[in-house]
């Protein structure tokens, strides 16, 4: 449990959290590992749970049944995967595979949700730090979207 | 400093280089002398292409071997497709180098970012190799390249050398993926987040497409990094490269002589300003 | 300060071609007032004025004699160190390769004569464009350092006239070798002279002349003073670039634009618009090639192309370019405006967009936001 509150804590996602709100944390949360290949999870299931990824790389995936599958991100050390759990109707949008031997803290998204509702300065604070990553992910997009390195017209 | 800056001084073609299915490098020397092409990373030439017309390409060489000069760039247009179809012993010429240069000096200690979009590589491929032939003199070396596929990456056999490599740090992504692509994907700005280097002690160089390096400067500064320590390579229409046919202008400045290298926090108030 | 007679003013010109100069001064032609070359007294504008409005210019008859009872016209004294369309090198291929020549210095000693107080503005400004940076133009420095200018006085101030504002007129104070106030009393045609540089004395001792008496050298004064006071337009300039900088967005850009045709001919009449382009040509044979320079303007769409497409596509943008860079941005570039204020942008707009109007309405815009 240490050892989780620690990696927690070294986490960019958690960066200069309140003590008190990672021990609350804590409790939602586990350490997971994915082997080369491995989905995390599939688009349409239930989405319980979201992602802290501490070693390894992550690719999130749309399939398309005329193209295969297609990678619209990679994701690494530091980075969080899916809010799907924090959005109703709580689905996965995406497939999240590993494409190296990946270690992550896994939050239970269930008993997070539970936790903000009851502690709502808790979930402002949560909802602050996942907006923050929302928003650099909407960014990326626009910035996917708009083909920099194309020719213009 | 040059005597007759708007003449042609004509170069030949030693080695043609297809890079990418849209991209290649020149390799030039003057003829009848043994003498190099001195540059600093970051300057540009003006390229002639006999009866086509001319453009201002930058040097992607390395400064410390001036000879041959090295030039790569994108068939984008009229004269870089005539240029395309050179071979070896064909004449291009040859006018620079013109404007300001990647300040390497003022970095030195600092950790160097390097942060690439697409045919932006090139001139900062420069740099690169000045900070290898003297990596002592800086922190940890940061390389962040961003392009549109894998088909699009520039100078892959360099950059396997250079992932290769302990002392230096060499993240590839791609915007789209492809079958057989096993990196990464999405856009250069995520790179950052992921990159070891200490924002309070870094000099970050920046180059690839005006709106790629707002999204860079951004995240930079999201990590803590000022916006003096930034520099990026501005690009406009440059006709004669030393301050006379007024193109270039962007704002105050004339690219060609007050660019096209600027620290960031200087132009800042123009940035992302509309049809500027 | 000196006096020379009316009847004596073949005298200049003919001591200027003595000296090998070819004498350039004010002609009618084609219902305007043009710089070109002038042998003879009786080729300038003798009895001739210009009446000028916003998109409008009209010659009309004077009750005098006066040669230069006229303001400006459509050409600047650019035209003659600056050419419109110019030679830069000539190139020929050899074998594999080409050899470049560079284009030989025609350039002939030229006598500029009525050059206006901000006219003589405008060639220090263009000089230091192309002589004052790091490179240096060797095209024209070399017609600029074989220049003899005759400078005049204004009598008349145009419709469109704000030199005042821009400190730069209606007095001529530097960059002459001479410099003429024309003096028309009920019974005398004279001018009184100044000297400004040896080469003005030496040609000044080649022509009939005497000593200014006090009254004569008052009649020149009050001249100017008169022409100072009777400027069709003013301009404030304090803060000006601040102004500018501050207003990037601002909805004048898109008002004027609505009125706006792109024309460029505001940048052809600018006597210190120096923006240019290339040609490069090749010959039916494809061995001999050339480059050509010509004038070029910022309300051209291809002006800022670069790959993929322009970077001012909008009328809005190009003029928003236009302005700040004339009475902005070339403060930051060269030390000082871009404007000298002689109108012309004004007069041959075909829509009659005015710059100081356009420059009064942003500044009141300001001043109205910060009352709110």
């Amino acid at each position: 449990m240490e050892t989780l509150e620690r990696y927690l804590a070294e986490h960019a996602f958690f960066q200069d959290i309140e003590p008190a709100y990672l021990k609350i944390l804590v409790g939602c949360a586990s350490n997971v590992k994915f082997q080369p290949g491995e989905f995390l999870f599939h688009c349409a299931e239930e989405a319980n749970s979201f992602y802290l990824i501490r070693h390894g790389r992550i690719s999130v995936e749309l399939f398309a049944p005329n193209r295969g599958a297609v990678t619209i991100q990679t994701l690494g050390p530091g980075d969080l995967l899916g809010w799907s759990w924090l959005i109703p109707p709580y689905r996965w949008h995406y497939d999240a595979k590993a494409l190296e031997l990946t270690r992550a803290i896994a939050l239970d998204g269930k008993c997070l949700r539970n936790k903000c509702e009851s502690d709502h300065s808790l979930g402002y604070d949560l909802m602050k730090r996942v907006s923050y990553i929302l928003n650099q992910r909407l960014e990326a997009t626009s910035l996917q979207l708009l083909d920099v390195y194309g020719y213009g017209k | 400093m040059l005597v007759q800056p708007m003449l042609p001084v004509p170069y030949v073609v030693d080695k043609v280089r297809q890079e990418t299915h849209d991209t290649f490098t020149l390799e030039l020397n003057q003829p009848g002398t043994k003498a190099g092409f001195s540059f600093l990373p970051g300057q540009f030439n003006m390229l002639y292409v006999f009866g086509v017309g001319e453009v201002p390409i930058s040097i992607s060489g390395d400064p410390l071997a001036p000879r041959p000069l090295v030039h790569t760039t994108r068939a984008v247009g009229t004269v870089t497709a005539a240029m395309r179809k050179l071979k070896r012993g064909d004449m291009l010429g040859v006018r620079g180098p013109f404007g300001t240069h990647w300040p390497i000096e003022q970095a030195t200690g600092d950790d160097i970012i390097l942060v690439a979009g697409g045919i932006g590589l090139a001139p900062l491929r420069p740099v690169l190799y000045h900070v290898l032939a003297h990596r002592s003199s800086y922190g940890k070396v940061v390389l962040l390249y961003g392009t549109r596929s894998p088909a699009d990456i520039l100078f892959q056999k360099e950059l396997e050398v250079w992932r290769g490599r302990f002392d230096i740090e060499a993240l590839v992504t791609v915007d789209r993926s492809s079958d057989h692509w096993r990196g990464n994907v999405g856009v250069v700005t995520n790179l950052i987040r992921r990159a070891g280097f200490d924002p309070h002690h870094s000099t970050a160089f920046v180059c690839g497409p005006e709106v790629m390096m707002h999204f860079t400067v951004l995240e930079l500064g999201r990590r803590g990094v000022p916006d003096n320590r930034v520099f990026v390579s501005m690009e406009r229409n440059m006709k004669c490269a030393v301050g006379f046919c007024g193109h270039c202008q962007y704002g105050p400045t004339f690219i060609c002589k007050d660019g096209p290298v600027f620290r960031f926090d200087h132009i800042r108030w123009l940035f992302g300003k509309r049809e500027v | 300060m000196f006096v020379i007679e009316r009847e004596h003013f073949q005298a200049l010109l003919e001591a200027l071609h003595q000296r090998g100069f070819e004498t350039l001064g004010p002609t009618v032609r084609d219902g305007a007032i043009v710089y070109d070359r002038v042998e003879r007294d009786t080729d300038f504008p003798i009895g001739w004025t210009d009446e000028q409005e916003p998109a409008r210019y009209t010659l009309k008859r004077r009750s005098d004699q006066a040669m230069f009872g006229y303001v400006v016209g459509p050409h600047s004294w650019k035209k003659f160190l600056f050419p419109p369309r110019e030679r830069l090198w000539s190139a020929a291929k050899n074998g594999n390769g080409f050899s470049v020549m560079p284009e030989p210095d025609h350039s002939r000693p030229l006598a500029l004569i009525g050059v206006r107080a901000c006219e003589l503005s405008a060639l220090a400004i263009q000089k230091k464009v192309f002589t004052g940076g790091p490179f240096v133009e060797p095209g024209y420095q070399s017609r600029a350092e074989k220049l003899f200018v005759v400078a005049l006085n204004c009598g008349t101030a145009g419709g469109n006239c704000f030199c005042v504002s821009m400190q730069t007129g209606p007095q001529a104070t530097a960059g002459f070798d001479l410099a003429l106030t024309e003096i028309i009393d009920a019974d005398r045609h004279y001018f009184v002279v100044e000297a400004g540089s040896q080469a003005g004395t030496d040609i000044l001792n080649d022509v009939p002349h005497r000593q200014a008496e006090k009254v004569e050298q008052q009649a020149a004064v009050t001249v100017v003073e008169q022409t100072a006071n009777r400027m069709g337009r003013k301009l404030e300039t304090e803060g000006i670039k601040e102004l500018l900088y501050r207003n990037f967005e601002h909805s004048a850009w898109e008002e004027i634009a609505n009125r706006c045709l792109s024309c460029a001919n505001c940048t052809m009449v600018c006597p210190t618009c120096f923006c240019s382009t290339v040609e490069d040509v090749t010959d039916v044979t494809g061995d001999h090639a050339e480059r050509w320079r010509r004038w070029d303007s910022c309300f051209s769409v291809e002006f800022s192309y670069i790959h993929g497409g322009p970077v001012r596509s909008t009328t809005s943008s190009r003029y928003r370019q236009w302005m700040t860079h004339k009475l902005a941005s070339w403060i930051d570039q060269f030390g000082t405006s871009g404007c000298v204020g002689c109108g012309r942008c004004i007069t041959w707009c075909p829509v009659g967009i005015d710059l100081t109007e356009e420059v009064h309405n942003i500044r009141a815009s300001e001043r109205t936001a910060n009352k709110q």
